[in-house]
């Protein structure tokens, strides 16, 4: 655990990226199997302990410390594993040597919620202030030290010179510890055999598209659906449906999973079945993400909900066709694949995004412009002799978003954020006028303004405080800020009975007069 | 209690005295606690502070009418006695004791009770309304030794012979300590200074604070001061100013590095938990050392430093003052 902790600590104060890589790299080379394997699992936040939520932290803590105290240095800390870690009465001079880090790992993975307090507060008297950091942040399953997955799978690739494409390809098909990923890379063993498990493919992403694309005709445009990315996978008689981030969600939408009776993986957008978005002139019609939304996240899906909102996807590409793997061919090579192997699934479930017929640029933006009225997101253009990569790469896919919707909110209530932004008011809630006078919240932003805007922004709150609970504080309505966003839809979870989609933060207007902000008319006529 | 001293947004107000303590606005008189530019203002009418404080206000706002205030002095102002007591904090800092009709109330200004080279110890004096500081009122700011903090600084200095080691540190107060710490533990090499540093460093050695080698840094640019420790204000170090320097490494001496997502935020290569203000330790120890009838809070985190004293059965608020830097000279 020394070990671990020790690394912890040095990449949160390091800055340079090669400099993190080599301390990722020394630290992989040097430790033992498996303590390694689960370091590495936890740098890239592969691990999870479900008997230990922060809640179980705060409530051990709070066994040792005033409650009252504790909640302060947390709001303070702005991070719940620090501030224990902090504030935990003995400082660990009783330890009777290291414990490692599999035999931490192996007993926060079999605790229960009945002994999880106990063995917790045990871990926590044996550990100096390092390691109880090191150890609450392992447990609660998000490190913080400023490195992504990326970048540990590339201090790995560093530590044993192989390429940190290989590691990703390999990455979802293999679990923690990854014993086979470290004897293929220490030992010089043979690459993992992947042929039999229905694992995950790095996703290819698009670059968001600035100004106009020079040789269009080299492109294939395709509708920007509004729906959650998703990759599903069947090999033998496992089928696996993967978002974004490569966490299996098959359990969120059992339906699809049952329908998807093809072999082989595709990508596509999940979407659900509904006349918000697109039309038959477009492609077919589907709901809203908001009404997506309310399917994410679930463990169980209720008959209700399977009735309510049917999800289908709409397939964007194919990876592998159930007797190869075709991410190297060429788009257009792709795509024919693609439309055989989707006029074998069940139309109930899956159908194909359209090829946009657009002989030039300039009927491109034509057909874009019209979309808007079908609140369609935008388009994507796909380079037609390009093939299936991982990550973002240059030229080959853009997303070309509407431009976003504006409007002038009053700023009501801030809470502090976390990680980077500890202590900072980074998370605004703001408001706009009803018809009588009143102010209602309309949505709430993290993003958008610059690290300057961010202290001029905290330092208003701070000075313009009206009352105070706990972490939020509600600010006098008096500052106008502008506020982007991608699309606004009705909505019952919100007094405003509107919700935002991708709220940022844009411009703060100070020359702007509070009265004279958006009213909630206004925000209900943009709803398309 | 005490209905003769009052907080107002812009100091305490001694009404019969009619004396401010550091007061943020000018005023006809004023009795200030130490130096730092939060605390000491210019352009009052007739100030009391001790020697080295008045001496500090003269270099940063010129000479203006004062009655020094060595540590164990008293006067009397319209029946209350003032007196001057040391805080420990920096060079020159005091507390100041008001005694009124059989009523005392201390006013501990910034201050801390471990041992500073550069300054008396804090002393504790007995009072019924304590008036004190609450910069680090929270129980997770617990300051190390700083022996630690200066073998740590030393290590990356041996560890990066190629590097300049530069540390950010509050030019009045906390760079003197760090330079008396560096030579306590045999450190007789040259130290570097930014040209911000130099004056009040001399002022420290005309009061007595032999710092030993001091050295300018201007005129060092490159690779020359490859492995020497430099000592800068902290805001030069993400400056143009810190990188005329051979792959500076940054450090940062303050109370708040205590906590990795402050130091993150400061980006900085080496944070050095090293402060002239009370810990929570420090802080709750004297209240229940002194056991005031009252204790009143200035600044800082104060509602943690309440609610101890509720839990202690001790009465206690908060006073709100304004201006009180609070998280850059720490």
């Amino acid at each position: 655990m020394k070990a671990f902790a020790a690394l912890l600590d040095a990449l949160i104060y390091t800055r340079s990226r090669n400099d993190k890589l080599t301390l990722i790299a020394d630290y992989l080379r040097a430790a033992p199997d498996p303590d390694r394997g689960w370091a590495l699992a936890a740098l890239t936040g592969g691990l999870s302990f479900a008997s230990v939520k922060s809640s179980v932290i705060r409530g051990v803590a709070a066994q040792r410390v005033d409650p009252e105290l504790l909640a302060l240095s947390r709001d303070y800390v702005g991070d719940s594993a620090e501030t224990v870690a902090l504030i935990w009465p003995t400082q660990g001079e009783a330890a009777a040597g290291d414990v490692s880090l599999s035999e931490v790992v192996n007993t926060l993975a079999a605790l229960t919620r009945t002994n999880a307090p106990a063995t917790i507060e045990a871990y926590l008297d044996r550990f100096d202030a390092n390691e109880r950091y090191a150890f609450l942040k392992l447990a609660t399953g998000a490190l913080r030290v400023g490195i992504s997955a990326r970048l540990a799978k590339t201090g790995f690739a560093q530590a044993f010179g192989v390429s940190v494409d290989a590691v990703e390809e390999l990455w979802h098909a293999l679990t923690p510890p990854y014993a086979e990923l470290f004897a293929w890379g220490q030992h010089g063993g043979t690459r993992p055999d992947l042929a039999t498990r229905a694992y995950f493919r790095p996703f290819m992403l698009a670059h968001p598209l600035e100004g106009t694309l020079p040789d269009y005709d080299a492109y294939a445009a395709e509708w920007k659906w509004d729906g959650i990315r998703i990759q599903i996978a069947r090999t033998g008689n496992e089928v696996r449906l993967f978002s974004r981030g490569a966490e299996d969600i098959s359990h969120s939408f059992p339906e699809v999973v049952a329908a998807f009776d093809g072999h082989g993986v595709v990508d596509g957008e999940l979407l659900v079945r509904g006349d918000d978005q697109g039309g038959d002139h477009l492609g077919g019609e589907a709901g809203s993400f908001n009404a997506l939304q309310q399917r994410l996240g679930r463990k169980t899906v209720s008959k209700a909900m399977l009735e309510s909102a049917p999800a289908f996807v709409r397939l964007y590409d194919i990876l592998f066709d159930g007797a190869q793997d075709v991410r190297a061919l060429p788009w257009s090579a792709r795509r024919p694949i693609l439309e055989r192997f989707a006029a074998i699934l069940p139309p109930s479930h899956f159908d194909v995004s359209p090829v946009i017929a657009a002989p030039d640029w300039a009927s491109l933006v034509a057909l874009r412009e019209a979309a808007r009225a079908a609140s369609i997101e935008g388009v994507m253009l796909k380079r037609r002799d390009s093939p299936y990569v991982a990550g973002r790469v240059t030229g080959l896919w853009y997303k070309w978003k509407r431009d976003p919707l504006t409007a002038d909110c009053v700023l009501m209530y801030a809470q502090r954020g976390s990680g980077k932004r500890s202590s900072f008011y980074s998370d605004y809630t703001f408001g706009c006028w009803t018809e009588d006078g009143a102010l209602l919240p309309v949505g709430k932003a993290y993003s958008g303004f610059t690290d300057t805007e961010l202290k001029w922004l905290d330092n208003f709150v701070r000075a313009h405080t009206l009352s105070r609970f706990g972490p939020v504080r509600e600010v006098e309505k008096s500052l106008v800020l502008e506020v982007a966003f991608d699309a606004i839809q009705s909505s019952t979870r919100h007094k405003s009975g509107l919700a935002m989609r991708f709220p940022r933060i844009k411009r703060i207007r100070t020359d702007k007069p509070a009265a004279e902000a958006d009213r909630i008319a206004t925000l209900r006529a943009m709803i398309a | 209690m005490a209905d003769w001293v009052h907080a107002s947004p812009e100091g305490i107000y001694v009404a019969p005295a009619d004396l401010w303590i550091d007061p943020s606005t000018p005023k006809p008189f004023a009795a200030i606690t130490h130096g730092h530019a939060d605390h000491a203002r210019g352009g009052h009418g007739r100030v009391l502070a001790t020697p080295e404080t008045l001496d500090i206000m003269d270099l940063r706002y010129g000479a203006s009418p004062a009655t020094p205030m060595p540590y164990g002095a008293a006067i009397e102002q319209g029946g209350v006695a003032i007196g001057f007591h040391p805080a420990g904090h920096i060079l020159g800092s005091a507390q100041i004791s008001l005694t009124y009709r059989g009523e005392r109330v201390v006013v501990t200004g910034d201050y801390k009770r471990r041992p500073d080279p550069t300054c008396a110890l804090f002393t504790p004096v007995p009072c019924d309304i304590l008036i004190t500081e609450a910069t680090f009122a929270l129980p997770v700011f617990t300051h190390p030794p700083i022996e630690g903090e200066i073998a740590r600084l030393l290590r990356a200095q041996a560890q990066f012979p190629g590097r300049a080691i530069i540390v950010g540190a509050y030019a009045l107060g906390k760079a003197q300590r760090l330079i008396m710490e560096l030579r306590r533990v045999g450190y007789v090499a040259p130290i570097y200074l930014h040209g911000a540093m130099e004056k009040m460093c001399e002022l420290y050695e005309r009061h007595g604070v032999a710092l030993g080698a001091l050295l300018p840094a201007a005129g060092n640019a490159g690779e020359k001061l490859a492995g020497q420790i430099i000592i800068a204000p902290p805001s030069a170090l993400h400056d143009r100013w810190s990188r005329r320097f051979a792959d500076p490494l940054l450090a940062v001496a303050s109370g708040w590095m205590r906590i990795r997502q402050r130091a993150r935020q400061k980006n900085i290569d080496l944070p050095l938990v090293i402060s002239d203000h009370a810990d929570w330790n420090e802080l709750t120890q004297t209240i229940t050392q002194l056991r005031p009838a009252e204790t009143w809070i200035t600044h800082g985190r104060t509602d943690a430093l309440i609610r101890w004293c509720e839990m202690n059965q001790l009465r206690a608020r908060a006073l709100h003052l304004v201006g009180r830097d609070e998280e850059d000279a720490a």
